[in-house]
């Protein structure tokens, strides 16, 4: 469950960013969830759910997956990671460290293991909307 | 767009009294053998001590310690296992065997995952072990762990320390405290490097010989704990202690 650390995360980070802003209460947050880590989202959404702080208490956590486009830096291909392709351990050990992926997983077309994660990497937060 | 994981960090340490980085900027002078005997010995001592290995590329304190088939435990993030007295931290519960080239965006998004998922709770003394090189590592300890203070290990070679000092020197532009310098696999006499890092402000914290038994020891902590290093290494910590 290292959703719940993510969203602690998250609750942490829009907490400080509402503080730093002065804002009286946060309306809506955006967060997009990349595929690499796999991240359960129903957990991750009830987590929030359970985190929310003072100021966060009306938020609206909209949450959007984005696929994870990996591309090989030696010959350009690019594809795009899927879970199911992994045996459960592999991705297990990818869900807790993405970058796990280069020790697992190679260009199809050329072996290499040196390729760059365009998107879809982990969480990251897209907006946050505020009231003054 | 804004990486939620950053935010959290200083939460997931603030349980922690002392955050020790063993670090040389150059490779092989010692810094994982010194690093986890150490944080054995505070172990020890009955203090709360996590090692925490930051060589993601390299990782070789799980060879030191011997430690084999452990998982952490999935609490709410990750709670690093308990081995020989401390709580220990690495890369290789994921990696496995096989190696893991990672360039420097990809070691310093590691590096981050890792440090605000993972769940120390309250320690005496946090030790890390350093990768070689100035370079994504010691950048984002310095970023991200504002109460970080750097063990610095050299060895009496001048090429080592043509690299420490400029290590050292970027450490005391920032105003990051180093507890001292330890040299490390001296074999002949010589005052070079104590006069060198005094010349600097830094404390000498002492030399360690090279022990020629040290290699048997390995994966072994018994047996590197009664080693001549290992003795050596136990004087040095007394300066750790509060
Ligand atoms: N005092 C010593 N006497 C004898 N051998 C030593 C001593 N200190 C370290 N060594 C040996 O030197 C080698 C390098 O040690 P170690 O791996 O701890 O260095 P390091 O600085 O962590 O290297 P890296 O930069 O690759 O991380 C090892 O084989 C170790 O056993
Ligand atoms: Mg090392
Ligand atoms: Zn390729």
């Amino acid at each position: 469950m290292h959703e719940w650390a993510l969203a602690e995360a998250v609750v942490s980070t829009v907490s400080q960013i509402a503080e730093k802003e002065g804002l009286k209460e946060v309306a809506e947050v955006k967060i997009k969830v990349g595929e690499l880590q796999q991240i359960e989202l129903e957990i991750l959404e009830f987590a929030l759910s359970q985190l929310k702080a003072l100021k966060l208490k009306n938020t609206k956590f909209s949450i959007q997956k984005v696929r994870a486009e990996l591309k090989c830096r030696v010959c350009g291909h690019k594809w795009i990671f899927r879970k199911e392709k992994m045996n459960e351990e592999v991705a297990e050990a990818i869900h807790f460290i993405p970058e796990i992926a280069h020790t697992y997983i190679k260009c199809i077309k050329c072996g290499s293991r040196d390729f760059e994660i365009l998107e879809g990497r982990g969480i990251w937060l897209e907006s946050i909307k505020g009231v003054k | 767009m804004v990486d939620p994981r950053i935010g959290i960090i200083e939460e997931r340490l603030k349980g922690i009294n002392n955050i020790i980085a063993v670090s040389s900027g150059k490779g092989g002078v010692g810094k994982s053998l010194i690093a986890s005997t150490l944080a054995l010995t505070l172990a020890r001592r009955d203090y709360k001590v996590g090692l925490f290995d930051l060589d993601f590329t390299s990782p070789s304190t799980h060879v030191i310690l011997g430690v084999k088939g452990l998982q952490p435990k999935e609490e709410k993030g990750i709670i690093p296992p308990q081995v020989h007295g401390l709580r220990y931290m690495s890369i290789v519960y994921y990696s496995g065997e096989y190696a893991s080239p990672l360039r420097g965006a990809d070691i310093s998004n590691a590096l981050i995952e890792l440090l605000a998922i993972t769940r120390w709770n309250n320690l005496d003394f946090l030790i890390i072990d350093m990768p070689p090189g100035i370079s994504d590592a010691i950048l984002d300890i310095i970023r991200l762990i504002k109460r970080i203070k750097f063990l610095i290990v050299t060895t009496p070679s001048r090429l080592a320390f043509e690299t420490v000092r400029k290590l050292t020197d970027l450490l005391s532009e920032l105003g990051i405290p180093v507890i001292g310098a330890v040299e490390n696999m001296k074999m002949k006499e010589s005052q070079f490097i104590q006069q060198q890092v005094e010349r600097r402000g830094i404390t000498f914290l002492g030399e360690v010989r090279f022990d020629t038994m040290l290699e048997e020891a390995i994966g072994n902590v018994n047996k590197l704990s009664a080693t001549q290093f290992g003795k050596k290494i136990q004087e040095i910590a007394n300066i750790l202690e509060p």
